[in-house]
């Protein structure tokens, strides 16, 4: 009732606080009257309660109007009722009385008679009646609240589809401490500020904030107005309201931000949100408005519970919160179907906006940014080095802002109403300002200057332009403003400037696009207004001139920071496509040529980046480069070492560049650079060189001149997983050669290598056991192994949940179990291992499989084993697997099936498995390594009469004849025995028919 | 006819042979050029016997404006004053053709001691603040309902101060001023444009060297 009753009292203009004689007045009065008089009967002891501070007004009864009860004394009267302190809660010292609680007011309305009227108007004006009476239960804007509703209303005047308004603007830049724009005598007046705001489809409308609501005034277009403060229209509870009455088009389209999030489709990420009740509002990120304004925040609670009970508020949710991974931010943007309390609920719009906490604190504003969240989302991150796009909080409360800000402010007022000479005087001024920091980087964003800055891009005015770029490629170091500049289109004209005549311009808008293009939204940018191509284009140059002339000098740089923005560009997979195709492989291989480590830096991250893409790699090593890469191995910045050294590692996948670095001589500056122990970033990047080169054998040998092996060895303990993957890896194929199997037999590296068993990451795990499994042919490293329970280890690797761990540790099982002491006994011992084993022939990775039948080969040279197999059902299982057209598969499962059959009626099994007609087809393969071992299998299954039917039948014979002509002696016989066993049947056969 | 225009082709020769050894940045031939579009610029004398040396401060102004687009009459007076060394209010063809030197393609130095020259409205080696606010008074628009209008100009002019002047003596000294250039070359036309862009540039060179040769 409050509410309705303080909106809709209408005060004289001239704000002298006269109630007007109006109609609606009237009825109001009369209302609040009824109200008075009833309160003594209806709720007594209310009625009783004492104010905290009178009310005062000048009334027209006189002491002779008072009764009993009261204490008459010429012409002044007290009451007989005393407050706790001895106060009389009814004073009269006339005209003015004085009134401590409502019995004794509505006593006096009661005393006033036919004048009662008059007496409340009177009060009413005194002091404002509701608020003692209804102790603050009005929606009372206060300056933060409005602050906040404009700032949102200012994100609807973005250009595109989602404009709703035209702008929005204050009257006055100039802002009070207490948040108040008004000029001070209007404050009296409780008024905030004023504001312009240009609906898309009405005239302008000039606006009052006052702490009791909104309205329409006479027309003050700009500070210091000195008429136009009255009211012309009704008064609103808040902004949106206003402008909904005002602007049909406003109240239809912030009906659609309402709902754009809803649209969402599932992939998009949005922000992770929680419903929190409305009782709940100690929460933490809201403490810092509670100490300031404590009141307030008091009234609205309330105000919100009677108004709209069961509205509820959305917080963070709580759980992020304690991972501490609310800052800077208020929230995590996790993908959409990892949070189904969002899609379940009936959420709309409003959980996109609570994640500024303050900024959207208040209730009352239920159309949200709306549109913000759906540009961030639909980005993957598959990427390398992904930077997340992030909301952030705004300092909410403008008191604690730094000079720096006001500084900027008035610079940001004298850039948009400056000619050429005074803006390039105000962006000279505004260089001076540590741009890095944070401070002026979001002072200048939040002022409007952002705007400002990027609108001058678009301007003729080479100066200007400029000034603005050196001053955002400082700002755009910041992540934030990277991804404003990029919500606000000025990536397009940025790009735009890299066409420029100007060589400064060129250079400057690139090395911009360098710190903008950090995340994917604006690399795609870049790419679909043919920015790669601008920026290939800036690369050429030649770097390499005895003497540069001044001109020279400065293609070089436009080259350089052209080169700077390809590298931020090429970590998505389209830029790395966009520059091949652009030319720029060439170019960037003429710039690899330049003696500066300033140009070497970016051109090498860049090829290193792109060194992902096969094309790349090849390029790189056609258009030798590889020769550069290994000379610049020999820097002395680490930065550039690492960068060659991880080109090489990504481009030695291919023998030639292998070849190539060795004959460079890059593989002595490759073991020299294993001495910088403490930079782990190039400790990783050598040691994956050395890994991928050693891949040749001429390689490894070179490496062990070097003693690689042994420092290699070194690096196995307290170094990060990165490092240790490549080292593993590298020790992996150094096993090719015998010498190192003595060597880290010596230098204890088993040891080290099986304690790298028990851990977790995957792809360190696949090396690892690699490496356990080269090493383990050796007899003395295996008896390591074992007294280390390294088989163990590996086994059990048998669970990991990756198809490339399970595999890696079957086919390291292999000679583990071949060169142990007593390979049968140590597999008995394995509690549960043969069934898992078994087990994994269920897996539909072929690899998995092709290890599994390898380790089942070795495991079945052992009868009792292979009885256990046997029992587990080894048989149908292999037999299933027949039918496969994976030759590498074919391979390991027949010789697995040649092993198995030494057991029982294990052959005759197979025969009913089916495995006998797939084996002969096998036969006609192409690759020699599985005629062998089908060829041992099928002489093994020849064994049984009836899988030799079946043999026949599909036509063994033929094939095998033909194998009998090979030069391998195992496989020769095989075959021979296979086709003996045939004609035995064969004869046994007609025998019978011939004597019985 | 012939034989006087000849002997003129011979004098101009000779003028710019001696010119071009002074001159940095034009060779002979553009300095031929170049007399030849003075002496069109003169135009035939407005009052005969009374020989015209020189082009008077009309004259200049026309051919900034024409030419390189220039409007700030203070600026274009600051530039004539540049131009006419020897301060008799004209400028002659050796003046001219210096001026056009730094003007068109002059170093940074050079480009430096013109802009200080221009600016130094009142001669005295320094740009005082009062020269600023003169120079800079038009350059913001003024908020009508402020209670000083020229107050942002002021600021303006503090904050230039500030960054200019490094002996804080309270206006800038040629030293200053070059200081300030060097370190930031956006300042050179701090207190406005008095320097041809590139496209302007190239437009009157185009004009006066290439049009002139096909003549």
């Amino acid at each position: 009732m409050g509410v309705s009753l303080t909106k809709a009292a209408q005060w004289t203009s001239c704000g002298s606080g006269k109630l007007e004689l109006t109609p609606m007045n009237e009825s109001l009065l009369k209302e609040i009257l009824c109200f008075v008089e009833k309160l003594g009967f209806q709720h007594p002891q209310e009625a009783e309660l004492v104010f905290e501070a009178p009310l005062q007004w000048s009334t027209t009864l006189v002491a002779s109007d008072f009764k009993t009860d009261y204490d008459i004394r010429d012409l002044e009267v007290q009451s007989h009722e005393k407050d706790s302190e001895g106060h009389p809660l009814l004073q009269l010292s006339p005209p003015t009385v004085w009134v401590r609680s409502f019995s004794q007011l509505s006593k006096l309305v009661h005393f006033a008679d036919y004048k009662k009227l008059e007496e409340v108007r009177a009060c009413l004006q005194g002091k404002h009646l509701f608020n003692i009476v209804f102790n603050h239960p009005f929606v009372r804007l206060d300056p933060t609240t409005v602050k906040n509703d404009i700032e949102l209303l200012k994100r609807f005047c973005s250009e595109g589809e989602k404009r709703v308004l035209k702008s929005v603007r204050y009257t006055s830049d100039y802002e009070f401490e207490n948040g108040c724009r008004a000029p001070l005598w209007r404050q009296l007046h409780s008024e905030i500020c004023y504001l312009v705001i240009e609906p898309c489809d009405t005239d302008e409308l000039y606006i009052t904030c006052s702490t009791t609501g909104v309205f329409i005034n006479g027309g003050i277009k700009h500070e210091g107005a000195e008429s136009g403060y009255e009211r012309t229209s009704e008064m609103y509870k808040d902004l949106v309201t206003l402008l909904k009455s005002q602007s049909p088009y406003f109240a239809e389209n912030i009906k659609k931000q309402d709902f754009a999030v809803q649209e969402l489709p599932s992939t998009q990420r949005i922000q992770h949100v929680e419903s929190v009740d409305m009782e709940e509002q100690g929460q933490p990120q809201r403490s810092y408005e509670q100490h300031e304004k404590n009141v307030h925040d008091k009234a609205r609670q309330q105000h919100t519970l009677n108004k709209a009970s069961g509205e509820k508020k959305y917080e963070p949710c709580p759980r992020w919160r304690n991972h501490g991974l609310m800052s800077p931010s208020w929230y995590v943007i996790i993908p959409y179907k990892m949070c189904p309390e969002i899609s379940s609920s009936k959420m709309k719009a409003e959980f996109s906006v609570c994640s500024i906490p303050g900024s959207l604190s208040s209730h009352k504003i239920k159309t949200p940014a709306g549109a913000m969240p759906v540009e961030l989302s639909s980005e993957s991150s598959l990427e390398s080095e992904e930077e997340e796009e992030q909301s952030e909080c705004r300092p909410e409360n403008n008191i604690d802002l730094p000079s720096e800000y006001w500084q900027i402010q008035k610079l940001v007022k004298y850039l948009k109403g400056g000619d050429q000479t005074a803006t390039v005087l105000t962006l000279c001024a505004m260089m001076d300002f540590n741009l890095m920091q944070e401070t002026c980087q979001l002072a200048i964003r939040d002022v409007g200057g952002l705007e400002v800055l990027i609108n001058l891009l678009d301007t003729d005015e080479v100066k200007c332009k400029i000034g603005s770029l050196k001053i955002l490629r400082k700002i755009s170091h910041n992540v934030q403003i990277r991804q404003t500049i990029v919500d606000m289109g000025g990536l397009q004209s940025i790009v735009k400037i890299l066409d420029s005549p100007v060589k400064d311009l060129r250079a400057l808008a690139a090395e911009t696009i360098a710190n903008v293009a950090r995340f994917r939204r604006a690399r795609r940018t870049v790419r679909q207004y043919g920015g790669i191509k601008k920026l290939v284009k800036l690369l050429d140059c030649v770097p390499n001139l005895a003497n540069l002339t001044e001109t020279k000098e400065k293609d070089v740089e436009v080259a350089r920071c052209g080169t700077l923005a390809l590298w931020s560009c090429s970590k998505s997979t389209k830029n790395k496509e966009a520059i091949h195709k652009a030319g720029g492989i060439p170019l960037l291989g003429r710039l690899l040529k330049s003696q500066h480590e300033n140009m070497l830096i970016p051109v090498v991250g860049t090829l290193q980046e792109c060194a992902s893409e096969e094309s790349y790699r090849i390029a790189i090593q056609t258009e030798g480069m590889i020769k550069d890469l290994v000379k610049n191995l020999s820097s002395d910045n680490d930065e550039l070492q690492m960068h060659c050294a991880s080109a090489i590692f990504k481009c030695a996948e291919d023998k030639q560049t292998r070849d190539l670095v060795r004959k460079y001589k890059g593989l002595h500056p490759l073991v020299s650079l294993l001495q910088k122990v403490n930079n782990k970033q190039l400790l990783a990047a050598a040691t994956g060189a050395i890994w991928k080169c050693s891949i040749s054998v001429e390689n490894v040998a070179k490496f062990q001149e070097y003693k690689a092996l042994e420092t290699l060895i070194g690096l196995l303990t307290d170094q990060p997983e990165e490092v240790l993957v490549n080292v593993v890896g590298a020790l992996g194929e150094f096993a090719q050669i015998p010498a190192s199997k003595a060597i880290i037999h010596k230098s204890g590296g088993i040891k080290s290598l099986v304690n790298l068993l028990a851990g977790t990451n995957q792809a360190l795990l696949v090396n690892v056991t690699k490496a356990v499994g080269a090493y383990a042919t050796d007899k003395a490293n295996m008896l390591i192994i074992d007294q280390l329970d390294g088989v163990r280890l590996v086994w059990s690797l048998l669970k990991n949940p990756s198809a490339d761990v399970q595999s890696s540790a079957a086919w390291a099982l292999c000679p583990c179990i071949e060169n142990a002491k007593d390979g049968g006994e140590m597999v008995r011992s394995l509690v549960g291992g043969l069934e898992l084993i078994v087990n994994l022939l269920k897996s539909t990775n072929n690899e998995v499989l092709a290890s599994i039948c390898a380790a089942i080969a070795k495991i079945a040279k052992d009868k009792e084993n292979l009885a256990v197999l046997t029992d587990h059902g080894v048989i149908p299982l292999l037999g299933k697997l027949t039918n496969t057209t994976d030759d590498r598969l074919r391979c390991y499962l027949a010789e697995a099936i040649g092993h198995c059959c030494m057991w029982g009626s294990n052959r005759k099994s197979f025969g009913e498995a089916g495995a006998v007609a797939p084996l002969v087809r096998y036969l006609k393969s192409k690759d020699s390594t599985v005629h062998q071992s089908t060829a041992m299998a099928l002489y093994q299954l020849s064994k049984d009469p009836n899988n030799c039917i079946t043999m026949h039948e599909k036509g063994v014979v033929k094939p095998l004849i033909h194998i009998m002509g090979s030069n391998e002696e195992m496989l020769q016989e095989a075959a021979a025995g296979c086709i003996r066993n045939i004609r035995l049947l064969a004869l046994a056969n007609r025998k019978a028919r011939l004597f019985y | 006819m012939s034989q006087l225009s000849a002997m003129n082709r011979k004098l101009k020769q000779t003028v710019a042979e001696t010119i071009s050894k002074h001159v940095e940045h034009f060779n002979k031939t553009e300095i031929e050029c170049l007399i030849r579009k003075f002496t069109g610029l003169l135009g035939e004398p407005a009052a005969p016997g009374r020989a015209v040396t020189g082009l008077d401060r009309g004259k200049f102004r026309s051919i900034l404006h024409n030419f390189f687009g220039m409007t700030d009459d203070m600026i274009m007076d600051g530039v004539f004053r540049t131009f006419d060394k020897d301060n008799d209010g004209l400028v002659s063809m050796k003046e001219w053709i210096e001026g056009l030197s730094v003007f068109l393609r002059g170093t940074l130095d050079e480009k430096i001691k013109y802009c200080f020259h221009v600016y130094d409205l009142n001669g005295d080696n320094y740009i005082s603040k009062e020269e600023m606010f003169h120079m800079l008074k038009n350059s913001l628009i003024r908020q009508p309902t402020e209670e000083d209008p020229d107050e942002g100009i002021k600021d303006l002019v503090e904050i230039t101060l500030k960054k200019m002047d490094h002996d804080h003596d309270g206006r800038l000294s040629f030293l200053d001023f070059e200081k300030a250039v060097k370190e930031e070359n956006l300042l050179l036309e701090a207190f406005g444009t008095c320097l041809p862009d590139t496209t302007s540039t190239d437009l009157f060179e185009q004009h006066v060297f290439q049009e002139q040769l096909e003549q």
